[in-house]
């Protein structure tokens, strides 16, 4: 049986239109992936060319300006068009209503605007670069942002427009959640998947607004001037600040709390073992989720807030260290007597807690007022953010990607290009990034297209691990794409998971389910339950089968 | 027929009963309030910096706001608000031409509310109170008195423009109460927009006394 022949969300409806005017959350979540994948490319390539300027000191191939431009654009195209919308808008559109044994999310035609919302920020973000590309750095900083004259109305317009989407993809979430979960699947009966995004949706739901009218007064600001920003005028460019980390520092966790829950999922598919201390993960989302509003100040010990502000901040800083300790143990000891199996996904699982610890900890490091007065600025802060929000949020995207890739088009990729192309993604981002924390702790400061010569090694292995970054993910969209053409045909539960979206066919036909699926085991039952060539059978059947057989 | 019976057509297809379809439309409608409100917090954040950083201009620029025209906008909006709910409750009991007519009458309260913002801004223009750098009244003597009429443009205008998104959607929900979509028993979307509309009002009950009352 080829895939051609069945009925599934694919095929059911054919032309251009049956796309563009789609209800459907899984082809929703393939256009939002496609977007988020072309934003991924363009962002890479922003930071591939930020690094070749830096591979000798002085200028090589771009005026100070350019440079400037560059790392901006990298920033707010990985950020608002990649990053915050990856997992959620695309993966989780895609499965969170398999996960749940739904038809579609909650509002399927609010689901649908919000990817044209996204669109059309996504262009106001182009027009942008088309038009004097911005260069205030992605936090667009008063006074500068207000008195540059590159293009950072639209870059923010942008910003705001995609804001609206990323709102309105949370509170799709939020109700989805809330009404559309399967007869028996009760709150603690969730995947940790649908947890965790539901902690990102009330993150997006009660920070991004705050962003919206931050943003907004931005550019009422820059064209009307009244003068909140501006202290000749008495107002206050601190202000700004206060109200971008308010969005801000929560927003990392829009982006990294989904990349857990994917996290939450592989580990116990990939060690087969019932996961360990799930309602402390499925509460450590939610800490995570409270503890991020109350933390922004952390980014803030050098612009002048009181001391005891930043004393406060500080504290609070280190608080959201055991939400993410929490999630880290618990995965360990679910992978503690696992039967583990290192399929790529998996790979890209232990990839994350490697990864992930490290920046961490040195988050932790940062949070430290002492250490910070002198790290601020400086590569050190770059490197642990790209640990975080790479290494941590980008390499788990990989791994739903990869995992849910045989749900998505009901093809197999090449498993051992795959496993080439993490090497070359897991040493590259090694060699790019942890050159960056020496280079941060020998005082490189961030944002210069030039450099004391003393620092010229560092950047060289680092704009060289950038490469080897440049040729796993090259290898992975040759293999990606080659497999949705000429895969070969996945079954409907290649991994042996027990979560709901493995129950349907591969590709899911066009409701998701022939039936109404009723809960009859929890996700993680791997001690009691296990897959055999798409049939779930009970751990207890073959035990007695294996009786009588003696 | 039974399938019928069972799937009416304001039932989606992806939703079991109508029970599970109001449930999750109201949901969403309040966590999009809470947005709402998150938004017009933020403003209401700058409001309370600055006036804690210049209580003395607040005080006396406040005074060129016309507390009459507020005070009759206030009762204008809530007035608004009561025939909103009248209208949910007409629909409720299946009046179908009464529903019109409430909504016709939170629509004219609605337009109200706006032209006597119109006569206040264009006052406030003529006189040079405007925002930041274009301010050019000089009765005030406390310094920066711009930041208030900042504050006061910025928050009023985008009260207004929710004001003017509302009577959109309320329009939208009376041309299909004209087209005999809703019935006693399927009258959510009427519902949802009095829930923003309330909203509106209620953030309106905010702005007045913070903007106008504080002397």
């Amino acid at each position: 049986m080829s895939v051609a022949t069945t009925a599934n969300y694919l095929n059911a409806e054919k032309g251009i239109k049956s796309w563009l005017f789609t209800l459907d959350h899984k082809r929703i979540g393939l256009m939002y992936l496609f977007a988020v994948m072309t934003s991924f490319f363009l962002g890479g390539v922003f930071a591939l060319l930020i690094r070749l300027e830096l591979l000798h000191p002085g200028q090589d191939f771009f005026t100070a300006d350019t440079y400037n431009q560059l790392f901006t654009l990298h920033g707010a195209v990985m950020i608002f068009l990649f990053i915050i919308p990856a997992i959620p808008a695309a993966l989780g559109n895609f499965v969170l209503p398999l996960m749940l044994g739904a038809k579609d999310v909650a509002f399927p035609r609010l689901n649908l605007a919000s990817f044209y919302i996204y669109v059309v920020g996504a262009l106001f973000a182009l027009y942008s670069i088309v038009a004097g590309a911005v260069d205030t750095g992605w936090t667009f900083y008063t006074p500068y942002s207000t008195t540059t004259s590159t293009s950072v109305i639209s870059m923010t317009m942008g910003a705001f427009i995609l804001g609206f989407s990323s709102i309105f993809t949370g509170v799709n979430f939020i109700a989805t959640i809330h009404k559309m979960r399967a007869p028996g699947m009760t709150w603690f009966k969730m995947p940790l998947m649908v947890w965790a995004l539901y902690a990102t949706s009330i993150i997006q739901v009660l920070a991004t607004p705050v962003l919206g009218i931050t943003l907004l007064l931005l550019v009422i600001e820059r064209t009307v001037g009244i003068g909140i920003f501006d202290p000749a005028m008495g107002g206050d460019p601190v202000l700004f600040q206060h109200f971008f980390w308010f969005y801000s520092h929560p927003a990392v966790y829009i982006m990294v709390l989904p990349g857990m829950g994917i996290i939450s999922e592989l580990v116990a598919t990939f060690s087969k073992k019932k996961i360990f201390g799930y309602k402390l993960i499925a509460y450590s989302s939610l800490g995570i989720a409270l503890i991020s509003f109350l933390v922004w100040g952390h980014h803030m010990f050098t612009s002048g807030q009181s001391e005891f502000s930043s004393m406060v901040f500080s504290f609070l800083t280190f608080f959201v260290g055991i939400p993410s300790g929490i999630k880290m143990f618990n995965w360990l000891a679910t992978m503690y007597k696992g039967r583990i199996t290192f399929e790529a996904p998996m790979l890209y699982t232990i990839a994350f807690m490697f990864l992930f610890a490290i920046g961490g900890f040195t988050g932790i490091m940062l949070g430290a007022i002492s250490i910070d007065i002198h790290m601020h600025d400086t590569y050190f802060v770059v490197a642990h953010f790209h640990y975080t929000m790479m290494g941590g949020t980008v390499i788990a995207f990989l791994g739903g990607l990869h995992y849910w890739w045989p749900k998505i088009w009901g093809r197999m990729y090449n498993e051992k290009l795959a496993r080439v192309a993490w090497a070359f993604i897991f040493v590259g981002f090694n060699v790019t990034f942890f050159t960056q924390f020496f280079l941060g702790a020998q005082g490189m400061p961030r944002r210069y297209y030039n450099y004391l010569d003393q620092y010229q090694p560092l950047h060289m292995y680092s704009t060289y691990g950038s490469w080897m970054l440049g040729v796993g993910f090259l290898i992975m969209a040759y293999y990606l794409i080659y497999s949705i053409y000429k895969g070969p045909k996945a079954p409907n539960n290649p991994w042996g998971a027990l979560s709901m979206e493995w129950q349907t066919t591969s590709p899911p036909i066009q409701h998701n389910f022939e039936d109404q699926p009723v809960l009859e085991h929890e996700p993680y039952d791997y001690d009691t339950r296990m897959v055999v060539n798409d049939e779930l059978i009970k751990k207890e059947d073959v035990k007695e089968k294996e009786d009588i057989n003696v | 027929m039974e399938q019928a019976e069972k799937h009416p057509s304001y039932l989606q297809h992806h939703f079991a009963d109508m029970a599970q379809q109001t449930d999750a439309a109201k949901l969403g409608m309040w966590v999009f309030l809470v947005t709402e409100v998150l938004l017009f917090g933020g403003l209401f954040g700058f409001y309370t910096f600055f006036r804690a950083w210049y209580p003395e201009m607040f005080m006396e620029a406040h005074k060129y706001l016309d507390v009459t025209m507020g005070t009759t906008n206030t009762f204008v909006l809530i007035t608004s608000s009561l025939t909103m709910a009248l209208a949910i409750r007409a629909m409720q009991l299946g009046k179908k031409k009464q529903t019109i007519a409430y909504l016709a009458g939170t629509l004219f309260f609605a337009a109200v509310f706006l032209v006597i913002k119109y006569f206040e801004y264009s006052h406030k223009f003529h006189m040079g109170m405007l925002p930041g750098k274009f301010y050019t009244f000089d009765g005030i003597q406390a310094a920066n008195p711009h930041i208030f009429f900042s504050v006061y443009f910025t928050m009023t205008g985008l009260h207004g423009i929710h004001v003017i998104i509302g009577m959109i959607i309320i329009t939208w929900v009376m041309i299909r109460t004209m087209r005999d979509e809703f019935s006693p028993e399927y009258y959510n979307p009427i519902e949802l927009t009095g829930l923003y509309w309330h909203l509106v009002d209620l953030i309106w009950i905010f702005l007045f006394p913070l903007l106008y009352l504080i002397g």
